[in-house]
């Protein structure tokens, strides 16, 4: 696998493009992670973090969508939807800064 | 933590459950090529949950096991060298080459020191410019633009003492092998999140086409792994084989472009051996050639003279190919346990044997006993 | 005791009055020889910084000690840990606080330590001085006289810094807890408070993992803890710190001792943010990182309200959860019941936790 895991981007200290740095929060615990492939994260926002390295911003919209669904379909069981045909994916779009 | 504790909710799993459950016409075969997806389904009971429903085959999925033993080998043989520190993840410290694992090399008086990420081994070359520090680079897609950076932020820093001895290995080329065995039971495959975050997932598109198979990109916790086991079912119930996006908050269908670009830089795609599989074309990564200073093997130029394959009983390819349960395994819990372990499955703790001889021994309730054999749905 | 004769205006407060080696202030070879410079080591540095009582420092080849009302508890304990210093503690801490928590778990009152260093030649004098300093600190903490001890140098090389042996005698106190074979079914499992802190602690500084803050371990003495439910009158089964191996390998044993077994929750674990956060992001699991100030008990039913209340009235128990239960004996000894409700077998625990990327 891949242990990844999403922490909260709390501060930005470096934007050079190879040596970008921010500190992510994952619970009680700060560490500081290269952002190089995620150089257009903000403050506030989640990001996954693997071996130091952010590899994604999470889909704040896409994972209340999940959820919702889900939840949903607990409460009707009737509504259950299938999966979305990949065409189907909505696009990442970055969402305002909660931290400004 | 969030994005995680939702994920983990007793109700929703219970509701997924349920749904396969109703939906399930017969046994269907899956399988996750993800160690941190099999851990997960044997760490929460997922596989004991979906007994008699869903047959869950756990392919080759942790990058630690399969690394050849030859390059533990190579990487203790560093550790020796005056002046190398050899560096990698803590869980491959533990992993035995044919000789030694790097901890024992570090017992031997080698300097091994385990790092979180591959850019604190370039801190460390920074910090000991007497040294030439080496990082033993493992892992699937996912670890590639880490291992990519670090040689891209050791190039720019001058460091000429900063080495790689790379493992990686691509997930793809080996569900392809796994796939194009005649006698494979893998009705759809469970595609690992974070190999997809980087990846993307229209690469599966080609896949999914050529074998009919259904493809879901699944996540991690309870709830993303049944998420992705139920959409497999839907799919196989319906006649269906659609690439889908189950762990939509974090993979985009294109991945992440910015890490794939960092890939680009420094590697191109290779052959490549994996332990217990043998080569597979186009498997790995390979340094680019203005990148081959960094290349650790040149330390041992003189001593590298590559070797047969470990001869071994284990029947690794079977396993692996999910053509063979672990515990239906000769050796299985005897001769080979994660403390002895006979081959690439037993020899990490995500690798599916090893998981298995971790949580599937538990039995503690008993099981329904089938009244079918278990193989004649597969 | 020699050291009186050299009087406080001689030295600065603190310092060790000793010949330098060229560097200026190290542990040499000579300081471990029996000689001149032993004598000053011991006199003028060691019993200088440790504190002065009534049964400490008397010279001669023993120590002589009153005959103690009650049976006696004998323990011994070495510490190596790297690194010496660590975020919430130091070695000297750990020498005196494990020894000390060795007897207050088997429900004594610690009494008398002994105390050994093997440094390795050309140790840095400051650190020794600053590892006395808490040996002092922490032994007027949980009052307890060090009442004899041993240096040795050992050449540079043949050993890591430096090490500590402790060896500690206390006094039983009735009710003497039965012990771990007497823990029966439907006994409930209590931690004394969050799990996990001082193996994390240890793995970020040896590991150098940059977090901040940097996690801090738990090292402390359980003593209170002890004179709180002992004087409240709570009976238990077993008590035990959960040092090397976590709470599993306290379970561990303890379900083989008694033939049952044990059964935790997941979810009921107490776990500081630190903690839960590193063992997501390293792929560690609590139950396995080492404690320094952490007691699991074994408590029948009966007492389980009255132990809880006790132990959130203290400062190191505020926290204290019950985390599993006692089952009759079934085919493994210890089982984690995950989030979902299906139960895992706990594998025992082998080697130290290691972080991983799979």
């Amino acid at each position: 696998m891949c242990l990844a895991v999403p922490g909260r981007v709390v501060a930005w200290i470096n934007r050079h493009p190879l040596f970008a740095m921010a500190e992510v929060e994952f619970e009680g615990l700060r560490r500081p992670c290269h952002m190089a492939c995620v150089p257009e994260a903000l403050l506030g926002q989640y990001v996954i973090v693997h071996a130091g390295v952010a590899i994604s911003i999470v889909d704040e919209a896409a994972a209340h969508k999940t959820l919702q669904e889900l939840r949903a379909c607990g409460e009707d069981p009737a509504v259950e939807a299938g999966g979305v045909p990949v065409d189907g994916v909505g696009h990442f779009s970055p969402l305002p800064d909660p931290a400004r | 933590m969030k994005h995680l504790d939702e994920y983990r909710d007793p109700a929703l799993a219970r509701q997924l459950v349920d749904r396969i459950r109703r939906h399930a016409s017969r046994r269907w075969t899956l399988m996750e090529v993800c160690g941190g997806q099999t851990h997960s389904l044997l760490r929460h009971g997922i596989d004991q949950e979906l007994d008699g429903l869903v047959d869950l085959l756990h392919g080759p999925g942790c990058p630690v096991c399969v690394t050849p033993a030859e390059q533990i080998d190579q990487a203790c043989r560093l550790a020796q060298l005056p002046g190398v520190v050899v560096t990698s993840f803590g869980d491959m410290l533990r992993v035995p080459g044919r000789h030694s694992s790097l901890l024992q090399a570090r017992r031997a008086g080698g300097d091994v020191r385990l790092v979180y990420s591959p850019l604190d081994a370039v801190k460390l070359a920074q910090r000991h410019p007497d040294r030439v520090v080496v990082f033993l680079a493992v892992g699937f897609e996912t670890t590639v633009p880490a291992t990519a950076l670090a040689v891209l932020q050791a190039t720019e820093l001058g460091l000429t003492n900063f080495r790689i001895l790379t493992a990686h290995v691509r997930v793809l080329p080996a569900m392809e092998v796994i796939a194009g065995e005649p006698t494979s039971q893998v009705q759809a495959f469970l595609a690992a999140g974070h190999v997809c975050t980087v990846a993307g997932h229209q690469v599966y598109d080609s896949f999914c086409e050529r074998h009919r198979l259904p493809v879901v990109v699944t996540g991690f916790e309870p709830v993303d792994l049944l998420e992705g086991i139920w959409e497999c079912v839907r799919q196989l119930e319906a006649g269906e084989s659609h690439v889908v996006n189950a762990y939509q908050r974090s993979v985009r269908e294109t991945g992440n472009e910015s890490g794939q670009r960092l890939i680009e830089r420094v590697y191109s795609v290779a052959d490549v051996s994996w332990r217990g599989l043998g080569t597979i074309p186009d498997g790995g990564y390979q340094l680019r050639p203005e990148f081959a200073r960094c290349d650790a093997r040149l330390l041992l130029q003189e001593a590298f003279a590559p070797s047969a394959d470990e001869p071994t009983v284990c029947p690794a390819r079977e396993v692996l190919l999910g053509r063979l349960r672990p515990p239906d395994c000769p050796h299985f819990g005897g001769s080979c346990t994660p403390e002895t372990p006979l081959g690439a499955p037993m020899v990490s703790g995500e690798g599916c044997c090893a998981a298995h001889y971790r949580y599937a021994r538990s039995a503690l309730e008993p099981r329904e006993t089938s009244t079918g054999d278990d193989c004649d749905v597969k | 005791m020699t050291s009186s004769e050299t009087g406080e205006s001689l030295w600065p407060s603190g310092a060790c009055p000793l010949p330098r080696d060229s560097d200026g202030r190290q542990v040499t070879l000579a300081h471990g020889e029996g000689g001149r410079e032993t004598r000053r080591l011991i006199e003028n540095c060691i019993w200088k910084l440790l504190p002065r009582t009534r049964y400490s420092g008397q010279g001669g080849d023993a120590a002589r000690l009153p005959r103690p009302d009650g049976a006696l508890a004998f323990t011994t304990d070495s510490y190596v840990v790297t690194p010496l210093f660590f975020p919430g503690g130091d070695i000297g801490e750990l020498a005196v606080y494990g020894t000390v928590n060795d007897l207050a778990v088997m429900g004594a009152v610690p009494l008398w330590l002994s105390l050994a260093f093997i440094v390795e030649e050309g140790f840095p004098m400051s650190d020794l001085e600053a590892i006395l300093q808490s040996i002092a600190a922490a032994a007027t903490r949980t009052e307890v006289e060090i009442v004899t001890g041993d240096t040795k140098v050992v050449p540079r090389g043949a050993a890591d810094g430096i090490y500590l042996n402790t060896s500690g005698v206390g006094v039983f106190v009735e009710p003497i807890p039965p012990g771990p074979d007497q823990i029966q079914p439907g006994d409930m499992l209590v931690v004394s408070g969050p799990i996990g802190r001082h193996g994390l602690a240890i793995l970020a500084a040896r590991e150098n993992l940059g977090f901040e803050p940097a996690p801090l371990s738990d090292c402390a003495p359980v003593t209170d803890l002890f004179r709180a439910v002992r004087s409240a009158g709570v009976q238990y089964r077993a008590a035990r710190d959960a040092t090397r191996g976590g709470v599993a390998a306290v379970c561990q044993e303890w379900a083989r001792a008694s033939r049952t077994t044990f059964c935790l929750r997941e979810s009921a674990l107490p776990l500081s943010d630190e903690v839960r956060g590193a063992s997501e992001l390293l792929g560690l699991d609590p139950l396995f990182l080492a404690n320094e100030g952490n007691v699991t008990w074994a408590v029948p039913p009966k007492h389980l309200t009255e132990l809880l209340r006790v132990l959130h009235g203290t400062d190191l128990g505020r926290q204290a959860a019950v985390i599993g239960e006692v089952r009759p004996h079934q085919s493994v000894s210890v089982v984690v019941a995950g989030r979902l409700g299906r139960e895992r077998v706990l594998e025992e625990p082998s080697g130290v936790p290691l972080p991983r990327i799979c």
